[in-house]
């Protein structure tokens, strides 16, 4: 059922396609680390999980996804949002608890949505979104529509229960859904190893007779492939599969993290030796396909949309006091 | 004596019952080897070993049923769920075996287990990070449920709710672990340090379960609160000018009855505080015990100052919080009628 990644051939691209997963990689660096600065001032409060260091796993996931497939995961969203091509204006509003936030300052950092993009959250509660997605896949197969959810979830929610009723009712009715396990090595300060009996986390889905695949998550074009080959499974009514990518976050788990669970050694290594976003450049340099001036002009275009997505959420205005009380039930007509 | 904040005391407490008890054990996510995301069991691994202290998977449900089986075979487990707001997967281990094991089995069975979990907001948590579920627990009967607002109170209520021969949920207000917080979140924070209450004996010594305190004595009007609303109701009599009699509820299963009873007899007027939602909140509980006990004695309708009846939201949280402006209110209300 579960395997390994097999050593096989370099996974096919182009100029225009790598080009645009750098474009998407450095803007969700780029955010993360501009959110990383307005917690800093102040700007932000709460919680604020970063994505950084995982940038391909999203990326390389929304590349294989087709217009009207579905994307849910828990509270390291900011990503998934971009990704999914919602307005960093809004999020970053969201983050600073402004009026223009998606979620007009009432989710915060953890919890915005977009019927529209097909993004259903941002969710606070570790492995509660997996159910969620497959239900979204329940949903798409009883419509006939055609799509595909994606549901993401961290390495530590897959000791979660509620993801093995999920896994089994998922295979039971063959529901196109894909779990897709952003295996970042910790939850929070606790390890896999600390925490998981069976570490090799694309093999939970054995005793569910789901096909599990461990991915290069720090590999933009490994997980593309691994994701296509999986929203295919899905869509052609065979079921769920399992993808586990192995990435790594290079931030703390939130913004307060004194990091005592890990040396400093390991996050430098993982970062020289790993780096998603180096290793397109180099890959696109080497190709021939950018010079430094064309990535020093995309670099810059990126800063541009991130501060202006900063500008916009220290310039939105605070939510109106109504706000409140709006959103917590239908209004009952009287 | 030593002076504590709250997060040392109820390590204190945890150590004082470890190195007492071999039975003893804490456990839960990022307890061990991190210490706690609150930092309340820093420093228990090493000191009493990775058998006695150690982290779980993020498995709510588990946590609690697998404690659950440790105390009906003799451990006194005291297992951390990290925030309240997580605590949902194990209400079925907590409400369908927990509380009901003695019950069910004519008391041959008991699960002397206590659960630990930080309440409340005041960290911009959001809907997931700042909600005070006590009255879904209080609803359960087989289950105490107690909540501290001071370090003296934590280490004393938690000894002996580890001591405790029935399932005890312990509520932590999280606002309250570095020091008391009187509802004005520009005001600077205050520290425990040099406040009476900060002041925690070393070693052994319980806060009974079932007992309120008297935080301050008054003849003009009785304030029932618990966890972080007793500091605001303090400083807001203060700054009114009125005389208030305040009880801090410290365990709100069982409820000192007697202590509030006598009180509102006194007074004859009632005003009731918590941070959680109004409707089916524990204050409703505690309007409905007092007008059956006092009803002749009062003098003004039973005020409840709670949050309201929506999530918890991200960004507006100080108009969520039943802060002084709202309980000043309530209290010049009750006086006026
Ligand atoms: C039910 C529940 N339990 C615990 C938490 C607290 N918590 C938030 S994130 C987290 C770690 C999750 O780790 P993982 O799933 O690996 O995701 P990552 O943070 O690495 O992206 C924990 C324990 C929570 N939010 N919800
Ligand atoms: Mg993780």
């Amino acid at each position: 059922m579960a395997k390994k990644p097999s050593k096989k051939s370099e996974p096919k691209t182009d100029k225009d396609e790598l080009l645009s997963y750098y474009r998407e990689m450095l803007l969700i660096r780029r955010f993360e680390e501009k959110a990383g600065q307005l917690y800093g001032m102040g700007q932000i409060a709460g919680f604020c999980h970063l994505y950084i260091g995982q940038e391909a796993v999203v990326t390389g996931c929304r590349a294989a996804m087709k217009d009207g497939d579905q994307m849910i995961t828990g509270y390291r969203d900011h990503a998934h949002m971009l990704a999914c091509g919602m307005e960093s204006r809004g999020i970053m509003a969201e983050l600073t608890g402004r009026s223009g936030g998606l979620s007009r300052g009432k989710g915060g950092s953890m919890h915005m949505f977009s019927t529209e993009k097909h993004f259903y959250g941002g969710h606070g509660i570790v492995g509660a979104q997996v159910p969620l997605g497959a239900g979204l896949g329940f949903a798409n197969k009883y419509l006939g529509n055609g799509s595909v959810s994606l549901a993401f979830f961290g390495d530590g929610a897959s000791n979660q229960g509620q993801v093995y009723e999920t896994f089994n009712m998922a295979k039971l009715w063959d529901l196109p859904v894909v779990f897709i396990i952003e295996n970042n090595q910790y939850a929070m300060g606790t390890s896999v190893e600390r925490s998981s009996a069976e570490t090799e986390l694309y093999k939970r889905g054995s005793s569910f007779e789901i096909e599990g695949i461990q991915v290069d998550g720090m590999n933009v074009l490994e997980v593309r492939d691994a994701a296509a080959k999986a929203i295919k499974h899905a869509r052609d009514g065979k079921g769920p599969m399992i993808l586990e990518m192995k990435t790594y976050r290079y931030r703390g788990h939130s913004m307060s993290d004194p990091a005592k669970y890990r040396s400093r050694d390991e996050v430098t290594k993982t970062r020289s030796e790993r780096d998603p976003i180096d290793a397109v450049r180099h890959q696109l340099l080497d190709k021939g396909w950018a010079d430094e001036a064309d990535l020093k002009a995309l670099d810059k275009e990126i800063k541009e949309i991130v501060k202006d997505a900063a500008d916009f959420s220290l310039e939105s205005p605070e939510p109106d006091p109504s706000e409140l009380w709006t959103d917590v039930l239908l209004p009952v007509e009287g | 004596m030593p002076e504590m904040n709250m997060i040392e005391a109820i390590r204190d407490a945890m150590d004082v019952k470890m190195s007492q008890d071999p039975d003893v054990l804490v456990f839960g996510e990022d307890v061990g080897y991190f210490g706690g995301v609150f930092r309340a069991t820093a420093g228990l691994q090493e000191k009493h070993g990775l058998h006695r202290c150690f982290d779980t998977p993020i498995s709510e449900g588990g946590i609690v049923g697998i404690a659950i089986g440790m105390a009906a075979n003799g451990l006194r487990p005291v297992a951390e769920i990290q925030f309240a707001d997580y605590i949902y997967p194990a209400y079925d281990q907590i409400a369908s075996e927990a509380a009901r094991l003695r019950y069910r089995s004519n008391g041959d069975f008991t699960a002397p287990l206590t659960i630990r979990t930080p309440v409340g907001g005041g960290i911009y948590g959001g809907t997931t990070h700042s909600q005070s579920p006590e009255a879904l627990f209080t609803h359960i009967a087989g289950l105490k449920t107690v909540i501290p607002s001071n370090p003296y109170d934590a280490k004393g209520l938690l000894i002996a709710a580890i001591e405790d021969n029935d399932p005890v949920l312990f509520l932590e207000p999280k606002r309250l672990y570095n020091g008391p917080f009187d509802g004005d979140p520009h005001a600077p924070a205050k520290a425990w340090r040099g406040h009476k209450l900060g002041d925690v004996p070393a070693g052994h010594y319980r806060v009974e379960i079932g007992e309120a305190r008297k935080l301050q004595k008054g003849v003009d009007v009785t304030v029932l609160a618990y966890g972080t609303m007793v500091w605001v109701a303090q400083k807001v009599a203060q700054d009114l000018g009125i005389d208030a009699d305040i009880i801090d509820l410290r365990s709100l299963l069982p409820l000192d009855i007697e202590m509030i009873e006598k009180s509102v007899n006194k007074t004859g007027r009632c005003v009731i505080l918590h941070e959680a939602t109004r409707t089916s909140g524990f204050g409703a509980e505690l309007a409905a015990q007092v007008q059956e006990r006092c009803f002749y004695a009062l003098e003004a309708p039973i005020l409840r100052v709670t949050g309201w009846d929506t999530p918890y939201p991200h960004a507006q949280e100080w108009a969520y919080f039943p802060g002084p402006k709202r309980v000043g209110n309530a209290l010049r209300t009750v006086m006026e009628a």
